[in-house]
């Protein structure tokens, strides 16, 4: 496969900071809007990016992202929409890595091979699902792996020495550690709690850690950026989408790049 | 029947029904439930967990309730003899407190010092704030915006029990948002927070642990109607919401081929309008809450609203297990429209002096088709799961009556 993630956590590191992960509801104000917003995200330094494709019920997020996740279905996009979204994202970024992240439900309607099929060949690197997990490997997992896209699990602050194996297991690109056990957009992890968490799942494997929930300032990412090889965030990102709309993409490209200035800018596009 | 071919080992280990069932909840939740798994084990061995669960049963929900015969209601339809037990006679008025009362038990053995809980209507709200009173445990109950303005009573009943109601402006505010807010609690309080599940749904083990608890309907049901008609009945029918007074009913008999088993299954305005509650009827295979199961929902999996007349059978999905007794056909589903269930709540309050609740009124219903078809020498037993107090409202709205 044409791996995008590896090699982005690798220049980052080479660059001595950590790799900036940004999400976003796909689809969110509308489909048509969405493009704009990803080119803002790589524009203001993003390194990796999360689209989030937009479910009805997302039991893990809370208020902002469920608001998205709303206007968005209240704009109609389908799955097709974020199919098409992602593929026009990698026509005009051919090197940033893309990951589809959302809820079982959407992924598997139409078969776990449809879907993995259908992502791959719109450029898509890997995966998260929220509800599937490695008990549930079944459902998506092999679909994925045999289509060449990574399966990138969460960890979570109740992930404790003796689950964490299970999580690696069939688990690549990077692990995303859920710093709160909690929902999307509140309350932000002490900063040692996370230094013990990575340190942790350092342990465990040598795929990078990303920490996301609840990232909100430059000041937060710079400190979790100095232990961790990556940082998530969503919520704030998409409050700004929230805030304005369909004119959002230089305010969320001026957030991120603040974000990135904080993490270590060496040379944003 | 051997036990190699039972039909009563479902779930398998990894919480399986055939291909329903399972885990499908955040990592953050995994430990929690894993670790439930293990306690509910613990606790099916321990003969002091049966022994207060079930003192519990009978000195304070007042089990074993009646099997009765409807005498009127069999003379009117002209068929089948037609018995039904009596789960509205329990204490708050439904079959909903069997649960709680298992649940409340384990929460404590487990030493968690906070309960939370997802209602619709609000019957499994006030069973578990009353559970909750009983074991002075602080308790939330999750209530879609929209079902908070259409229950008052329950609502005001769950204030005077003691619990804290919180209104859920998510979603289209009903009962399926009120499970996404009692989940995204329960993720934020993993380590105090114990969640008593009000069906059989939601991931491994409670579709297991709640049918176990309401299993006390079938069993009672059997005894009674051995001893009533010295034979098995030959249906036993029941509503689905969840499906947890149906398959309290159901369990007991699935290895008894001879007992023809119907789900009920709400159709509100009709299957054709795409306006009803039918998971299984209209819906597809897929995952929510935890579980996979049928759900009503569009061609991209997006979950689409359900409605039924009756609020505690208004959502998109039906438990793990009835899925897969409808898959391998030992359950039939039937559907059952508001209007249906309207006539048969009059025609239950008229003939017998029971006033049933709207979702029992569904499985009624169904009695009324079948019965008539059957021969007098025929057996059905059907579970009036509530009594319909907290209905009258709905009841002279639909009747246009004005109280
Ligand atoms: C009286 C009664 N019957 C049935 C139901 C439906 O739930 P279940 O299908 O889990 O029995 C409810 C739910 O509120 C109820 O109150």
């Amino acid at each position: 496969m044409t791996d995008r993630i590896s090699p982005t956590f690798a220049t980052c590191r080479e660059q001595g900071r950590a790799a900036l992960v940004c999400f976003i509801t796909g689809g969110d104000p509308t489909p048509n809007d969405t493009g704009a917003m990803l080119d803002a995200l790589v524009a203001g330094g993003a390194d990796l990016i999360e689209l989030g494709m937009p479910f009805t019920d997302p039991m893990a997020d809370g208020p902002a992202i469920q608001k998205a996740n709303l206007r968005s279905l209240g704009a109609g996009t389908t799955t097709a929409d974020i199919l098409e979204i992602a593929a026009s994202f990698r026509q005009r970024h051919p090197q940033v890595p893309l990951i589809l992240m959302g809820y079982a439900n959407p992924m598997i309607r139409r078969g776990s091979d449809w879907f993995a099929d259908v992502a791959k060949n719109a450029g898509v690197d890997g995966v998260i699902c929220v509800d599937i997990p490695t008990e549930e490997d079944g459902e998506l997992g092999p679909a994925l792996r045999e289509a060449g896209l990574h399966f990138i699990r969460l960890a979570t602050p109740t992930t404790d020495k003796a689950r964490l194996p299970a999580v690696l297991q069939g688990s690549s690109g990077f692990l995303y550690y859920v710093s709160v056990a909690g929902i999307t957009g509140k309350q932000q992890a002490a900063q040692a709690s996370i230094e013990e968490a990575v340190a942790h799942l350092k342990s465990g494997t040598d795929l990078p850690v990303a920490v996301g929930f609840g990232v909100r300032t430059p000041e937060q990412a710079a400190a979790i950026g100095k232990v961790a090889d990556g940082v998530v965030v969503g919520s704030a990102i998409v409050d700004i989408i929230g805030e304005h709309g369909a004119n959002a993409a230089p305010h969320v490209r001026e957030y991120v790049a603040s974000l990135r200035t904080a993490l270590g800018a060496e040379e944003v596009a | 029947m051997t036990i190699q071919n039972s039909l009563r080992t479902q779930p398998d280990e990894q919480g399986h029904f055939g291909q329903f069932g399972g885990r499908y909840v955040a990592e953050t939740l995994m430990p929690l439930i894993l670790d439930l798994e293990k306690e509910y084990r613990k606790a099916k061995q321990d003969p002091a967990f049966e022994e207060e669960f079930q003192y519990l049963l009978r000195q304070y929900v007042g089990r074993p309730n009646p099997l009765y015969y409807a005498q009127r209601l069999t003379e009117e339809l002209g068929g089948a003899k037609i018995y039904l037990k009596r789960e509205e006679l329990n204490h708050t008025g439904a079959h909903k407190i069997n649960n709680c009362i298992g649940q409340i038990l384990l929460a404590k053995r487990m030493g968690k010092t906070r309960i939370i809980a997802e209602t619709g209507a609000g019957q499994h709200g006030v069973a578990t704030a009353t559970v909750a009173a009983l074991f002075n445990i602080p308790c939330t109950i999750f209530m879609g915006a929209l079902d908070v303005e259409r229950q008052q009573p329950n609502v005001f009943r769950m204030k005077l029990l003691g619990a804290e109601v919180r209104a859920v402006e998510s979603g289209a505010r009903t009962l399926k948002d009120a499970m996404n807010e009692a989940l995204r609690d329960w993720v934020a309080n993993v380590h105090d927070t114990f969640y008593i599940i009000g069906t059989v749904a939601g991931p491994h083990p409670y579709p297991e642990l709640v049918r176990d608890f309401q299993s006390v309907i079938g069993k009672e049901t059997r005894e009674q109607i051995l001893e009533a008609e010295g034979r098995l009945p030959d249906s036993i029918i029941a509503c689905v919401g969840g499906g947890s007074n149906a398959i309290g009913m159901f369990h007991p008999f699935l290895d008894d081929p001879e007992v023809e088993i119907i789900g009920v299954e709400a159709a509100g305005y009709g299957l054709e309008t795409g306006q009803h509650a039918a998971s299984i009827a209209g819906g597809f295979p897929g995952v929510l809450h935890g579980n996979k199961t049928f759900l009503l929902q569009d061609e991209d999996g997006q979950i689409t609203e359900a409605h039924s007349i009756s609020a505690g059978l208004d959502y998109p999905g039906i438990g793990p297990e009835h899925a897969w007794l409808h898959e391998i056909g030992r359950v039939r589903y039937e559907p059952v429209t508001d209007d249906e269930a309207l006539a048969a709540f009059q025609k239950l309050c008229k003939l017998e002096g029971i006033i049933p609740a709207l979702e029992s009124s569904h499985a009624l219903a169904a009695v009324e088709k079948i019965a008539p078809t059957m021969g007098k020498d025929k057996i059905i037993v059907v579970n009036l799961s509530g009594r319909g107090d907290k209905d009258i409202f709905t009841v002279a709205k639909a009747l246009g009556v004005e109280i």
